[in-house]
């Protein structure tokens, strides 16, 4: 027989503590909560709407655009404008739209919330010391867990299907404008000091400029990673492709999987190809022959 | 190079520094000051001693050259005149102000004004046109006069003595235009750092360090990561704009050849110890201990000496004013074997020699005229030797040294500049 592992708690009295004090917050304070949220999924809105009032064939110019102006590759720039055309040519235009906007809004967010904490982080070794293992536990932390308690303070719907892309999607761009920060060529952070910069002049005049490289890649992967919680966050409630995806496992339907899991790695392909070649245009711009 | 100035005035004095670098410095002061070994108190407390009781006066004006290799504390001391880097003890004045009790805001004034540097990687911002670089050390502080910064008192007061009171962008600009024009750089100002070779990166760097006017620039082995010939052209280029400028410039370097080239003083650290500090030819001539003249022992000392340094006093008389026979009085009175004729200026014309004298040539009545002298060949005192190499083989009588306006300082005979040049010390 088993050896039991002896009960040296009574975990189901700890556990229907921290549920119950839970459940306790969510009676106080989700209304309060989701009045302070509002105005996020009032920009998710503006966002979507944007993306579905202009005409499909605006949409796919836009995004061709982009690539060309990212990469100055003409045929890469097609390229995109066709996984963009075919997203709508499988019928899919409408979730994939709402996919973009889930996206970018979560991205948005997380860079407005995580370059300002890297900086921060790079700035003190103890709140460094601190907020690495809370990463790493976010990062670690199967996606599934965040939605629990999300869902339990605002219901199925778009605010914590937003808030959890956020919570997931934010570690990257919080390490890297961390380390990017932190390994800018110590020369030059000392040439300024010595000319006699303020801490806010070195941060904004030395800093942050040449940390741009490395932050664009945590913005990068911070993007890919939104894109990727975007089809969890679809079960409770956020719409777009996953959506198609989770109808596709209720209903056992492989064709519906198949397309918008294509749609999704069409998006995957064209966000990341945008960013990564401004990133590459950046970089060769700061360190070449340093 | 110059003659050493006497009665210099001290732009930046240096007392009894210590830097003592590990966990807890105060705690070891007294073993360091009592004279414990490095390796010492390295193992019993985990302290490294960066700094030994170092002492400097910089004089104003002058080119004040550190050395040491690697590890000898230089990059460190000359981070301490504006506070990159805290002592442990001592204290460090600038214009008799120790700039240890600045509080922040004065310390970024002064280094705002007063300090300006120059680092061997150059510390440029890629992302910046030449230009643009050049116009940072400027632009840092417009930025803080419109915010951190006082308006009126002290830094009111020397932003205006600077001209700078209201500088807008286009002030700045034409500043910057002018320090780009004066490294030589005009052409490039719209190209980015990584378009340039190092010589012209570092360019950059001294002309941002001179944009901002301050009194005192700190270099930090600003050339040592050229290639030598580049390296060379910087030092002309340097000492060339410490000509017309006229700044207090303390020099880091690894390099002796450099110190002795461009220093109007070399102090010598090893291990964060002071062992020798004096203008370049004392160095050279009178090493203080075996470290030093195993150092000097490869330079090349003929285009280090100055003729003035190794200058003996002569006996001389004044044209027309004396004869021949006060002159043979003189020479025998003399140890020297030759006595300069100088006209009323102090100028030589010519000199008569014991030879002469003993060649029974007719040596008699008044000196009038440089007919019966013999003829002298003449160099400046600031002249290296190996320049005056030709001269010394051909003279027959000692080669005169002149100074700046054209009178004699002294003589030189050929048996002392070869002297100067094979001198060892063992």
């Amino acid at each position: 027989m088993a050896q039991e592992f002896p009960e040296l708690l009574n975990m189901r009295a700890v556990r229907i503590g921290i549920d119950e004090s839970f459940n306790w917050v969510v009676e106080h304070w989700s209304e309060t909560l989701e009045e302070i949220f509002l105005p996020v999924v009032h920009l998710l809105r503006a966002i979507e709407d944007f993306l579905l009032w202009m005409p499909w064939y605006v949409v796919i110019a836009i995004i061709a655009a982009m690539g060309f102006a990212a990469t100055r590759n003409v045929w890469i720039a097609l390229g995109l404008g066709l996984m963009t055309f075919l997203m709508g040519f499988f019928g899919l235009w409408e979730p994939g739209m709402k996919t973009i906007a889930l996206m970018l809004t979560a991205t948005l967010l997380a860079v407005i919330v995580g370059i300002p904490m890297g900086i921060l982080m790079s700035r003190s070794d103890r709140v460094e010391r601190i907020t690495l293992p809370v990463l790493d536990i976010m990062q670690t932390m199967p996606i599934f867990v965040y939605l629990i308690p999300f869902v339990m303070l605002f219901g199925p719907g778009k605010i914590p299907a937003l808030l959890a892309t956020i919570v997931f999607a934010v570690p990257p761009v919080i390490r890297l404008t961390n380390l990017g920060i932190r390994h800018v060529d110590r020369e030059v952070v000392e040439a300024f000091t010595a000319f006699g910069a303020t801490r806010r002049q070195l941060l904004f005049g030395v800093q942050v400029p040449l940390a741009m490289p490395t932050i664009m890649a945590g913005i990068n992967q911070t993007t890919m990673m939104a894109l990727s919680m975007v089809v969890i966050a679809s079960m409770i409630g956020a719409g777009g492709l996953g959506y198609q995806v989770l109808q596709g496992i209720q209903r056992l339907e492989i064709s519906r999987g198949l397309l918008a899991g294509l749609a999704i790695v069409f998006l995957a392909v064209i966000f990341d190809r945008i960013a990564q070649a401004y990133g590459k245009r950046m970089q060769q711009h700061l360190h070449l022959g340093h | 190079m110059t003659e050493p100035k006497t009665g210099r005035e001290t732009k930046i004095g240096i007392e009894s520094v210590y830097k003592i670098f590990g966990p807890d410095p105060a705690s070891v002061l007294d073993r360091v000051k009592a004279g414990t070994g490095k390796q010492e108190l390295l193992e019993e407390t985990g302290h490294t001693i960066g700094i030994r009781d170092v002492s400097l006066d910089v004089g104003a004006g002058e080119i004040f050259v550190v050395m040491g290799l690697s590890g000898s504390g230089k990059s460190t001391l000359i981070r301490h005149i504006n506070r990159l880097i805290e002592p442990t003890d001592g204290r460090i004045l600038v214009d008799g102000e120790d700039v240890l009790q600045l509080d922040p805001d004065a310390l970024r004034h002064l280094r705002r004004f007063k300090m300006s540097m120059v680092f061997q990687r150059f510390a440029l911002l890629p992302h910046k046109t030449v230009l643009e670089n050049v116009k940072s050390g400027l632009q840092i502080r417009d930025e803080g006069r419109g915010g951190g910064l006082p308006k009126g008192g002290a830094v009111g007061r020397l932003a205006g003595r600077l001209g700078l009171a209201g500088s807008g962008s286009s002030d700045i600009r034409d500043r910057a235009q002018a320090q780009v024009d004066m490294v030589g750089l005009q052409g490039f100002e719209n190209q980015y750092p990584n378009q340039l070779s190092g010589g012209m990166q570092q360019r950059v760097g001294l002309a941002r360090a001179l944009a901002t006017d301050a009194e005192v620039l700190l270099m930090d082995e600003a050339f040592s990561a050229l290639d030598p010939l580049i390296r060379n052209d910087m030092q002309d280029q340097l000492m060339q704009i410490q000509n017309s400028l006229n700044r207090t410039i303390v020099f880091i370097t690894h390099d002796l050849d450099e110190a002795l080239r461009i220093g109007d003083h070399i102090a010598i650290l090893r291990d964060g110890e002071l062992r020798q500090v004096g203008p370049p030819e004392e160095i050279l001539m009178a090493p203080a201990d075996d470290y030093v003249s195993r150092f000097v022992k490869d330079v090349n000392r003929g285009r280090v000496i100055t003729v003035g340094s190794i200058a003996d006093e002569y006996p001389t008389v004044a044209l027309g004013e004396a004869g021949f026979a006060d002159a043979l009085a003189r020479l025998d009175a003399s140890e020297r074997s030759t006595v300069y004729v100088c006209d009323g200026a102090g100028r030589p014309v010519g000199a008569i020699t014991a030879e002469m004298a003993r060649n029974g040539q007719d040596l008699t009545g008044p000196i009038d005229g440089d007919a019966k002298l013999a003829p002298v060949q003449t160099v400046s005192g600031a002249a290296v030797i190996e320049d005056m190499l030709p001269l010394a083989m051909k003279s027959e009588v000692p080669v005169a040294v002149l100074d700046g306006q054209g009178a004699l300082i002294g003589g030189v005979p050929r048996r002392t500049v070869l002297a100067a040049l094979v001198r060892r010390t063992e």
